[in-house]
C-alpha cells in the first residue's frame, strides 16, 4: 500500500471529503449487488435447514473427506512429479549439448501452448483407443505434470540464468566440474530465489486438480454434483458448492500465504541469493502465474 | 490426416467457439481488470479493501468451480436466465478480471516514485497523475506479462468446454463419441492450440526485449 500512496497526496479536507462521498457511494454499490445476491439466495431457499441437513449424515461427511482426499492425492501426485519434471527439463534446457538442449526446448514450449485439459483429455480418451488402460487418477496426474514441469523447469532456469556470473566463474575456478557447479553452486541459489514463485505455481496445481471433475475424477467437485442432484437432500448443489468454494479457497490462501511467507524470509535473511533485490523484484512481479 | 478431414466441421465450429469466446472475455478481463487496479491503487479505503478482498477471493478458486458454479447454480437463482455462453463468458470475465487487476497493479509500482512526486507537485489529481504520467511509462511493464495473462485465458476457454459450450476443448470427446482416434485428433487439437498461442508468445517476447528498458 505504502508504495502506491505516492499517487496521490495526503488527503486535506476537500479530498477527504470527496473520498467519503465517493467511499459511501462505493458501499452503496456492492451493499445493493451483495444483498441482492443474498436475498436472491434466501428467496430460493438456500438458506434453509432443508437444503443443508446433507452436511449431518456421517456417511456424507465422510463422502466429503473422501473426495477432498482425492483432491490433495491427486495434488500431491502431481506436485512432486512437476518438480521433478521440472528439475530435469530445466536441466536439459540448460545443458551445453544441444542433442539434449534443443529436444528440451521443443517440449517445454510445446506442452506450455497446450491447454492443460487437452492433455488430460487426451490421456483420457486417447490413451485407451491404443489399448493402454489408464485411470482418471493417472490421466489427470500425467495432464497436470507435463504442464506444470514444464512451467516450473522455465521458473528454474529463469532462477539459474538471474545468477550474476560470478557466481559460475568463481565455481569454475575453484576446479569444479560441469556438474558440481550446477549441482552445488548455481542450483541451491536458484532455488533459493525462485521458491516463491514455485509455490505460488504449486497453488496453480491444486487449482487444476479441479479439471478431474471433466473426466469424472471422483474429487470435490464431481461429489457436489452427486450431493447437488439429491432429491433426498432438496437438491442442495448451492449449499456443497459454497462448502467445496470454501474448502478450496482455504487451501489456497494457505498455500499462497506459505509462499509470501518464503519470499518475505528468504529476501530478509542475511545469507540469501546473490541475485541483485532489483532483479529479484521485478521476477516476483513479471512471472505470472497462469491460472 | 483423415481424422482432421472427415470433422472438419467439429474442428470448425469447435475452434470458432474458443475464438468467439477469447475476444469477448479478453476484452472484458481488461475493462474489469483495469476498474479493479484502480479501486485497488486509489485513495479511497473501502473501494480499495473491496477489490482486493474481490481479487484474493477468486484468484484462489479454482476456474472450473467458478464456471461450475454459473452452469449449475445461477440459473438456480431465478435473477435472469442466461445461456450457457454468456454464463461460461461471465465466469471467464469474473476469474481473469482478478489477474489483469494483479498486473496492472504492479505495474504501477514499477514507476519510479519521483514521477508520480512530480506530478503531484505540478498540482495533477489523482486522475490525471494515473492516467497522464503513471500509466503511459507503466505500460511497458504492463504489456509483456498482460500477454502471458490473456494466453492463459486463451488456453483457460476449453475448460467452457466441460460446461456444455461448443468449444475446441469439446472436440475430443466428441471425436470419441464419433469413433475416431482420439488419439490422432488429440494432436491436431494441440497443434491447433500451439498455431494460436505461438505467434501470441512471440509477441509478448519481442515487446518484453523491446521494452525491458533500465532504469
Amino acid at each position: 500500500m505504502t508504495a502506491t500512496a505516492v499517487l496521490y497526496d495526503i488527503p486535506g479536507p476537500k479530498a477527504r471529503a470527496r473520498n467519503r462521498t465517493v467511499g459511501y457511494l462505493g458501499v452503496v454499490a456492492v451493499l445493493a449487488v451483495v444483498g441482492y445476491l443474498g436475498y436472491r439466495l434466501a428467496a430460493t431457499g438456500q438458506f434453509e435447514s432443508r437444503k443443508w441437513e446433507f452436511l449431518t449424515f456421517e456417511a456424507i461427511q465422510l463422502l466429503l473427506v473422501d473426495a477432498l482426499l482425492a483432491t490433495l492425492s491427486a495434488f500431491a501426485t502431481a506436485a512432486v512429479l512437476s518438480l521433478v519434471a521440472g528439475a530435469l527439463f530445466a536441466a536439459a534446457r540448460l545443458s551445453d549439448h544441444a542433442w539434449l538442449r534443443a529436444p528440451a526446448t521443443v517440449v517445454v514450449e510445446f506442452f506450455r501452448a497446450i491447454p492443460v485439459l487437452v492433455m488430460i483429455f487426451f490421456g483420457y480418451f486417447g490413451l485407451p483407443s491404443v489399448g493402454i488402460d489408464i485411470s482418471t487418477f493417472w490421466a489427470l496426474v500425467i495432464g497436470l505434470t507435463l504442464y506444470n514441469g514444464s512451467v516450473l523447469a522455465e521458473i528454474l532456469r529463469a532462477g539459474v540464468l538471474a545468477l550474476p556470473s560470478g557466481q559460475n566463474e568463481a565455481a569454475y575456478a575453484l576446479g569444479l566440474r560441469k556438474t558440481q557447479v550446477m549441482a552445488s553452486v548455481l542450483a541451491p541459489q536458484a532455488l533459493r530465489t525462485m521458491l516463491p514463485t514455485i509455490v505460488s505455481q504449486l497453488v496453480v496445481v491444486l487449482k487444476d486438480t479441479a479439471l478431474g471433475f471433466l473426466i469424472g475424477y471422483p474429487e470435490l467437485l464431481l461429489v457436489t454434483r452427486t450431493l447437488g442432484s439429491q432429491a433426498r437432500f432438496d437438491f442442495p448443489i448451492i449449499p456443497v458448492a459454497i462448502v467445496v468454494a470454501v474448502l478450496y479457497v482455504a487451501m489456497c490462501l494457505l498455500l499462497s500465504a506459505l509462499a509470501n511467507y518464503v519470499g518475505k524470509r528468504s529476501r530478509r535473511g542475511g545469507r540469501g541469493s546473490a541475485v541483485d533485490p532489483a532483479v529479484q523484484a521485478r521476477m516476483d512481479d513479471g512471472v505470472v502465474n497462469e491460472g | 490426416m483423415n481424422v482432421l478431414l472427415e470433422n472438419l466441421d467439429l474442428f470448425y465450429v469447435g475452434f470458432i467457439g474458443t475464438l468467439e469466446l477469447f475476444g469477448i472475455c479478453g476484452v472484458g478481463s481488461l475493462v474489469g481488470g483495469a476498474v479493479l487496479a484502480a479501486m485497488r491503487v486509489g485513495p479511497v479505503p473501502f473501494l480499495r479493501g473491496a477489490a482486493t478482498t474481490y481479487v484474493n477471493l477468486f484468484r484462489n478458486t479454482p476456474l472450473t468451480l467458478v464456471l461450475f458454479f454459473f452452469a449449475f447454480a445461477w440459473n438456480r437463482l431465478g435473477i435472469v436466465a442466461l445461456s450457457f455462453f454468456t454464463l461460461a463468458c461471465t465466469g471467464l470475465i469474473v476469474y481473469t478480471s482478478t489477474f489483469v487487476c494483479e498486473v496492472l497493479r504492479s505495474g504501477v509500482n514499477t514507476v519510479p516514485v519521483g514521477q508520480a512526486e512530480a506530478a503531484r507537485a505540478l498540482g495533477f489529481t489523482f486522475g490525471q497523475t494515473l492516467s497522464e504520467i503513471v500509466m503511459p511509462q507503466a505500460v511497458r511493464a504492463v504489456v509483456p506479462p498482460l500477454v502471458s495473462v490473456e494466453i492463459a485465458l486463451l488456453k483457460n476457454t476449453t475448460i467452457a468446454a466441460g460446461f456444455s459450450v461448443v468449444e475446441a476443448g469439446r472436440i475430443l470427446p466428441s471425436l470419441s463419441e464419433r469413433g475416431f482416434s482420439p488419439l490422432v485428433g488429440g494432436l491436431w487439437v494441440a497443434l491447433g492450440f500451439v498455431l494460436l498461442v505461438v505467434p501470441l508468445t512471440l509477441l509478448q517476447r519481442r515487446l518484453e526485449r523491446r521494452w525491458s528498458v533500465a532504469r
